[in-house]
This record gives C-alpha cells, sequence and structure tokens, in this order.
C-alpha cells in the first residue's frame, strides 16, 4: 500500500476538512456534553487525546461521519452493561493505560507490546468505515488504525495458524458488568473472545483501532485498542483487546457460546440470512430518519466475497 | 372512601399516566431522544404499555390480598391508559420504523414471533377498550361482559411474552415483568381455587345435613 509510506508530518500539516469540519462538531458534542454532564450525573472524563494520521481515501467511504456524540453515546458494550447508554455513563472506569497486548500463539516471535509502542510501531491511517450492528443500525465512523495484517507479519506466524483469537481484557473492577448480578448471573461468558479466519485477519479490510474521530479511542467504544472488521456485524469487533492469538482450531466465540443459533462464528454481513428474531434485510442509519437496504458484506463485497466462494453463507451466518 | 380522595386519587393516576408522556414530548421538544430517537420512543411507549396493563390487573389482587376495594375503580382508567399506550407504541411503528411499509411490517407480524405477540396484546385490548363504558356493560349484560374482558390477561401474557423474545441476551427486565405477571396472576388463580372449594363445601352441607 502506497499510502502507508507516506511521511508522517504531512497529516498534522494539512487537515482533511471532513476532519477539521468533524473537530468542530467534536468540540459542539463536548460543549453539550459538559452542559449535560451535572444533570445526568456522567463522572468527569478527562479530554481525549488528538491523534494524527493518513487519511486512505481507497479504503474510505464517501458517506459523512456519524455525529460524535451519537457514535460516543450510543454503543453495545456489555462490559459496562447491556443498555446502549451504560457504556458511556459507566466507561471511565476503564483505565486504558498502562496497557499491554499479548500477541503470541502460533507464531515464531511473540511478544507482548506496550501500547504506546503499537502506537508508534505502524504509520495510522484514517479509514472511513460503516459499521453495521447486528441490531439493524448502523453508523459511519472515521477510524484511526493500521492493518491487523502488518501486526500479524512481524510476529511471523508459523504456517500452522489457522485462526486469529481476540481477548478483551478480564477485570471486575474495570468492567462492572463482569461482576456476577443475582443469583450470579452474567450476560456473558467472560472474558469477551472473538474470533476470525486467518485470511479474514490478513485481509487489508482488517484494521487494527486506536483512535477515532481525530482523537484516541474513548473508553466506551473500547480503548485502548480494538479490531474493525466492516464487513462483519458489530460484536465482531473485538474491543479492549489485551491478547491476540494464533491458534489451530476456530474460537469459540463470546456470542456463540451465549446464543449460537443467532450469532454465528462468520456474522457476515448478510441482507438474505435473517437473525432468528428480526430481518437483516434493511437498517437504520443513526442520523437518518428512513430504514436503507444492507447490502452484502456491508457493501465491502469486491474486497471480501472471494474469502467465501463456494461456501453456504446461510449455513455458515 | 370519601368523594375527594376519590377525585384526588383519579387525578394522581392521571398525572402518573401522562407523565411518561409529557417527558417523552419535552425531550423530542428539546432534541434529547439519544442517538437513535425512534427505537427510544418505541421502547419507551412499549414499556409504559406495559407497566400501565399490569397496574390495571393489580388492581383486583389487592382486593383479595389486602380486602381494599377502591383499588377497583381506577381499573378502567388504567386499562385504557393502557391501550392509549399501546395504539401510540403501534403508531410509531408504523409511521417512524416503517413508513407504511405495510408488505414489509406484514411479513414480520406472520413471522417473527415477538411482533405476533405484540399484534396479539394490541389485538386483544381492541375490543375491551371499545366495550369500556358503562352503556356497554349494561348492553352486555354483566356475566357476558366480565367473560370477555378476561381477554385482559391474554393481552398481558402476549405483551409479556412480546418483551421477553425481543430482548437479546442479558437483558433481564422483561423477566422482571413476566414475574410480576406471574405473581398477579397467581393471586387469582389461588383466589378462583379457594372459591370452587368454598363453593363446594357450600353444596354438600345440606346434604350432610339431610
Amino acid at each position: 500500500m502506497l499510502i502507508r509510506r507516506a511521511p508522517r508530518f504531512t497529516a498534522s500539516e494539512i487537515t482533511d476538512p471532513a476532519l477539521y469540519l468533524s473537530r468542530r462538531e467534536l468540540i459542539a458534542g463536548a460543549a453539550a456534553a459538559l452542559a449535560l454532564a451535572p444533570a445526568r450525573g456522567a463522572a468527569a472524563t478527562p479530554p481525549l487525546q488528538p491523534l494524527a494520521a493518513t487519511r486512505n481515501a481507497t479504503f474510505s467511504l464517501g458517506e459523512p461521519p456519524t455525529k460524535f456524540e451519537a457514535a460516543t453515546t450510543y454503543n453495545n458494550f456489555y462490559e459496562f452493561g447491556v443498555n446502549k447508554d451504560d457504556p458511556s455513563r459507566l466507561g471511565h472506569t476503564l483505565r486504558a493505560r498502562p496497557w499491554t497486548v499479548q500477541v503470541d500463539g502460533l507464531v515464531h516471535k511473540a511478544k507482548t507490546f506496550d501500547i504506546d509502542e503499537l502506537i508508534r510501531l505502524f504509520p495510522l491511517e484514517e479509514r472511513v468505515y460503516s459499521l453495521r450492528c447486528v441490531e439493524a443500525w448502523s453508523m459511519v465512523i472515521p477510524w484511526i488504525g493500521f492493518p491487523l495484517a502488518s501486526l500479524l507479519k512481524r510476529v511471523e506466524p508459523t504456517g500452522q495458524g489457522k485462526f486469529v483469537e481476540f481477548t478483551t481484557l478480564l477485570d471486575a473492577g474495570q468492567f462492572p458488568a463482569q461482576k456476577p448480578g443475582f443469583f450470579g448471573y452474567s450476560s456473558l461468558d467472560w472474558p469477551y473472545v472473538e474470533g476470525l479466519r486467518l485470511d479474514e485477519a490478513m485481509n487489508p479490510l482488517t484494521l487494527l483501532t486506536v483512535g477515532m474521530y481525530g482523537k484516541v479511542l474513548p473508553n466506551q467504544n473500547g480503548a485502548p485498542v480494538r479490531v474493525v472488521v466492516p464487513w462483519k456485524y458489530g460484536f465482531k469487533s473485538a474491543k479492549s483487546i489485551v491478547r491476540i492469538r494464533l491458534v489451530s482450531e476456530q474460537p469459540k466465540t463470546a456470542w456463540e457460546k451465549a446464543a449460537p443459533q443467532e450469532y454465528g462464528f462468520y456474522s457476515n454481513v448478510n441482507p438474505a440470512v435473517s437473525h432468528p428474531r428480526w430481518s437483516q434485510a434493511d437498517e437504520r442509519r443513526i442520523g437518518e430518519f428512513r430504514r436503507r437496504p444492507t447490502l452484502p458484506f456491508n457493501g465491502y463485497a469486491d474486497q471480501v466475497a472471494s474469502l467465501y466462494a463456494g461456501m453456504d453463507l446461510k449455513k455458515n451466518y | 372512601m370519601s368523594r375527594p380522595t376519590r377525585v384526588a386519587v383519579k387525578i394522581a393516576v392521571w398525572g402518573v399516566c401522562l407523565a411518561p408522556l409529557a417527558l417523552l414530548g419535552y425531550r423530542a421538544w428539546s432534541d434529547d431522544l439519544g442517538a437513535n430517537p425512534i427505537s427510544f420512543i418505541t421502547n419507551t411507549l412499549g414499556d409504559w404499555t406495559l407497566r400501565i396493563l399490569l397496574a390495571s390487573l393489580a388492581m383486583t389482587p389487592l382486593r383479595i390480598v389486602f380486602g381494599l376495594s377502591w383499588p377497583i375503580t381506577l381499573r378502567r382508567l388504567l386499562g385504557l391508559f393502557a391501550f392509549a399506550y399501546v395504539c401510540l407504541h403501534f403508531a410509531v411503528w408504523i409511521v417512524l420504523d416503517f413508513f407504511f411499509d405495510w408488505p414489509r411490517m406484514w411479513a414480520d407480524i406472520v413471522k417473527r414471533p415477538y411482533i405476533t405477540m405484540g399484534m396479539l396484546a394490541l389485538l386483544s385490548l381492541i375490543p375491551l377498550a371499545a366495550t369500556s363504558t358503562t352503556g356497554m356493560i349494561r348492553r352486555l349484560g354483566a356475566r357476558a361482559w366480565t367473560r370477555l374482558h378476561r381477554l385482559a390477561y391474554v393481552a398481558a401474557v402476549c405483551a409479556a411474552l412480546h418483551y421477553l423474545w425481543l430482548a437479546k441476551v442479558g437483558v433481564t427486565d422483561p423477566y422482571w415483568y413476566a414475574g410480576a405477571l406471574a405473581v398477579l396472576l397467581g393471586v387469582r388463580g389461588w383466589d378462583w381455587g379457594r372459591r370452587v372449594a368454598r363453593r363446594r363445601r357450600a353444596v354438600a352441607a345440606p346434604s350432610r345435613g339431610a
């Protein structure tokens, strides 16, 4: 990829208009959040550090991004609770520094990376992706990160690994919903585990993500590092990752354990395959009134459909 | 209960039942419905339908358990408010959520069990609302009217299932509502069993005396 080799300093000198407009929105959003904070009893969160990145136009949608405020207050992050506003209300308990990510399994050079080292390791790109939630809503988000493939190549897979397993932090002190509730009740079997086939993980679209909207990731969006797999339903994109492991067997994911008939391992966005309880034929883009049709592979069919050639996607949902 | 107290209680019920709607209106006006306003409105109206419906079904158990008879006088008002909320909930689904996409909505009604249940709950409340006036009670006769109004149980069970089946993994609220409904129906079941036993004893007693 040519763009990845672009000199770093140009990013800070030439600000993309869309980016600086989104920054204005961000300031307005932050002001609004501040104004509402006392009324809602939200804890004060420190301002997010800006993060410079070069826009990768090839991998960016031409659509305007979802409002920053919406993208940071309407979240599914079960570690904080099952409600959409739980992550933004309770996210302050997560400590994104210090943080390490263990990259190991079937690799020659297993290594535990400090998060700040990881961020400096590869040039950061900004990519505007569509995010399609399995609950039939979607957003457009300018993520900042680098291809997961770059990191995986660096640790040198042995060739025996067929899958990549992602593990989210397990710490009930930082994630309130990991504490057992009534009668030991827990919404999911912690820690949150997700997985991809190795070729999916190596696809250039798969982004190891450390920021969004020109800033570092807010806690409620999976700070300090998450993965973004735009052609799959949102829950496949594991947040607050502490471990990335190459394995030979298909990982058993948290959602498969909770409801295998509803959340399959692949979970590619597919308008032709309904969720057992609702249709996936259309979606509501946050900020829009009418539903819009859902596209196969969330619009990324050109880049990823070939990964599934010959597979029955109704069976491998 | 004195007349002024009764009036005060009625006013309070009106206030409590209208407050969620007023708050929703205020939040809409102040642009504070969150990132997904349509979903927020639908869920709020659905929540209050179920709450008020359960409240209406709690009036009889209050008499059975605590011997209070005045709550029964609030039952019709609560039932009609539940009906008003479910109508708004349904209207939002048609207009805001699917914008009159009839084929799509019909497909969901027949294909998605939770929507089927929601529709059944709504349909079973319609005859109840239609026959809620004193004139209708007189016209139907107390016995037929009472029998018809047992549909309220069907509506509540369908509504509780509607919520149970739509909720995703980890959402526990619908279980609390279903539990509350089970208690309310359980009290009735227990009372009914008690009355049947008493009637049997009453029938048996004279024969023993003869």
